[in-house]
């Protein structure tokens, strides 16, 4: 498991670049376009169960879920930040792509120090401290325990339809 | 206690008497606002589409923005697909290739009214609080689900009240001022949070505060919002609204906000947010004299027809500098026609400019007008992020219509209170 530590304001054409919006919206289409013009070791290095630590406000930006598919795709374990806009955050529940919000975390976190998360307890472990960080209200972890947003939509079509 | 206007209009949606910051409540939006990404959109519920059916026909609105005319055969095709999806589920809304730019043509059609709720899969849906709507972006996956069961889930956000006091210095405009509250605010400054404007706004036209919701996303609002006025009423008998179509919300006047902030126009002087952040946000004066390679004036942020005629009062009878493309970008085929028929595309072509279709054009970087490394570009747009126009080696800079018009005639950024009468 590797640590891909990144500073604030981590936004959207960062993430993804705009000019591939329209032609890319599958994981493998998405895939070696990941952070492109933020870290271009990032595609080709990043390997399943990683996390990323980030600053404040992860995600700003644009309403683009490519970058929130392919981290999904790649297996990324969370994104660890001191906090994510809106629309990202959103979009990480839909499809199912953990987010954890704790600065404390990232402002401990220095390169070397083995990570562990329990979610359910809403406590994530820096080298030898542990961290609380909020945990979801139940309605998203409905959306959550559905698989995302599309197979909560899905069940909650076939309900309506009895 | 009072509420504020987002606990106010989304008690009201969720049919609550009161609802508190946190909660979680489920709406149904009036409208869905999708662009060129209702391709992708509706291809990820194909099956549920046939069996289902779209949730109501007059819920979404469709307007082709993002690239047009199409640049490659991969936008062509999703255009001829959202098409067929329009005619297929009968799509009330839709707006092809050449009405404008997603947002103007919301307000301009006057799809957005006051106390109504908007959700689009576009980050800067929150232009609408413009006219008083409560408007915020989702993601393609959510204007899925929404098309389908018209309904979602939202937080109820903690509000910023912004008081705006005083009156602008000439030559500074309503673009100047939401440049300079987003370098005070910081690009996360409103994370989450529903951002009011309140004070002195009665000199702000609706054009102007379209400006600023717009940017609201840009502090990392979760909507912006305008008091509904005389001002907005005015606007809207203009596109044949009249005040028997609405029911403003405006918020009480003992409610309470997590942070309040006042800001004295008369000391906000012409701005520039500087590479890489829209919240880098410095006098015109420090930059001055910077040299530029292309202009972009238009755009959802400042291409209404009061930024053009801003510009071209700078511009009539000048030429643009030899090594400057000034580029020209209607938010709308109604202001390209208004603005013609004011003799402001003339000004503009005669000047040297190039008028580029109303769409999203070189904003986000997929075609007309991409940088080439090492450029930079001054832009009316609302974002300057790192390889935003398409080219990561390439510096863009914002600021307002007119720091963009005076400083394409001289090839270099330039304070615009130098040449300009209010």
């Amino acid at each position: 498991m590797k640590v891909w530590k990144y500073g604030e304001n981590i936004n959207t054409d960062m993430l993804f670049p705009g000019k591939y919006t329209y032609t890319c919206s599958t994981a493998e289409e998405i895939k070696p376009h990941l952070l492109e013009d933020l870290d271009s070791s990032f595609a080709k290095n990043v390997h399943e169960g990683d996390l990323i630590f980030a600053g404040k406000n992860f995600g700003c930006g644009s309403s683009r879920e490519q970058p929130v598919l392919g981290l999904k795709a790649v297996g990324i374990a969370a994104v660890v930040a001191g906090s994510f806009a809106r629309i990202f955050y959103r979009s990480s529940i839909n499809q199912g792509l953990l987010l954890i919000e704790c600065p404390e975390a990232v402002a401990a976190y220095t390169q070397g120090d083995t990570v562990a998360f329990n979610v359910e307890n809403g406590t994530i472990t820096v080298g030898a401290t542990t961290f609380s960080f909020p945990k979801l209200p139940k309605e998203i972890l409905a959306i959550r325990d559905a698989g995302g947003l599309l197979p909560y939509t899905r069940e909650k079509l076939k309900k309506r339809k009895k | 206690m009072g509420m504020t206007f987002a606990e106010k209009i989304l008690a009201k949606y969720a049919h609550e008497k009161k609802v508190v910051p946190g909660q979680i409540v489920t709406i149904k939006p009036d409208h869905l606002l999708m662009h060129d990404n209702a391709a992708p959109i509706v291809s990820k519920i194909q099956p549920e589409l046939k069996e289902y059916g779209i949730y109501k026909r007059d819920l979404p609105i469709i307007v082709l923005d993002h690239v047009i005319p199409a640049a490659a055969e991969k936008n062509a095709l999703q255009h001829k697909q959202i098409r067929e999806f329009v005619k297929t589920h009968k799509v009330k809304y839709f707006f092809d290739v050449g009405y404008g730019v997603c947002h103007q043509i919301v307000v301009e059609k006057g799809l957005a009214l006051p106390g109504t709720v908007l959700l689009g899969s576009d980050s800067h849906t929150c232009s609408y609080g413009a006219v008083g709507a409560f408007s915020s972006g989702i993601d393609r996956t959510e204007a899925a689900a929404l098309l389908l069961t018209g309904e979602t889930w939202l937080k109820v956000p903690q509000s910023i009240r912004i008081t705006l006091k005083g009156t602008l210095q000439r030559a500074v405009t309503a673009k100047d001022v939401i440049l300079s509250i987003i370098g005070k605010v910081s690009a996360s400054g409103a994370d989450y949070c529903s951002v009011e404007f309140h004070g002195d706004i009665s000199q702000f036209s609706v054009d102007e505060r379209f400006t600023i919701a717009n940017m609201g996303v840009e502090m990392g609002a979760k909507n912006a919002f305008f008091p509904v006025d005389a001002v907005t009423a005015k606007y809207l008998t203009l596109i044949g609204i009249s005040k028997s179509n609405y029911t403003p919300v405006n918020p009480d006047a003992d409610a309470t906000y997590e942070k309040e902030l006042t800001f004295d126009l008369s000391k906000i002087p012409p701005v520039v947010a500087v590479p890489h952040g829209v919240d880098k946000v410095k006098p015109v004066k420090e930059v001055e004299g910077l040299e530029i390679q292309q202009c972009l004036l238009g755009t959802c942020t400042n291409g209404r027809l009061s930024d053009f005629r801003i510009a071209a009062k700078i511009l009539k009878g000048k030429s643009v500098h030899p090594n400057v493309r000034l580029l020209i970008l209607p938010a709308s085929r109604q202001v390209y026609l208004d603005g013609l028929q004011e003799g402001l595309m003339n000004i503009f072509l005669q000047a040297g400019g190039i008028i580029l279709p109303p769409g999203c054009g070189p904003c986000l970087g997929a075609h007309q007008g991409v940088l080439a490394p090492g450029e930079r570009c001054l832009s009316t747009s609302n974002r300057n992020f790192k390889g935003r126009m398409g080219c990561v080696e390439a510096e863009i800079y914002l600021a307002s219509p007119a720091t963009v018009a005076a400083s394409a005639l001289t090839g270099k950024i330039t304070d615009p209170r130098k040449g300009v009468q209010k």
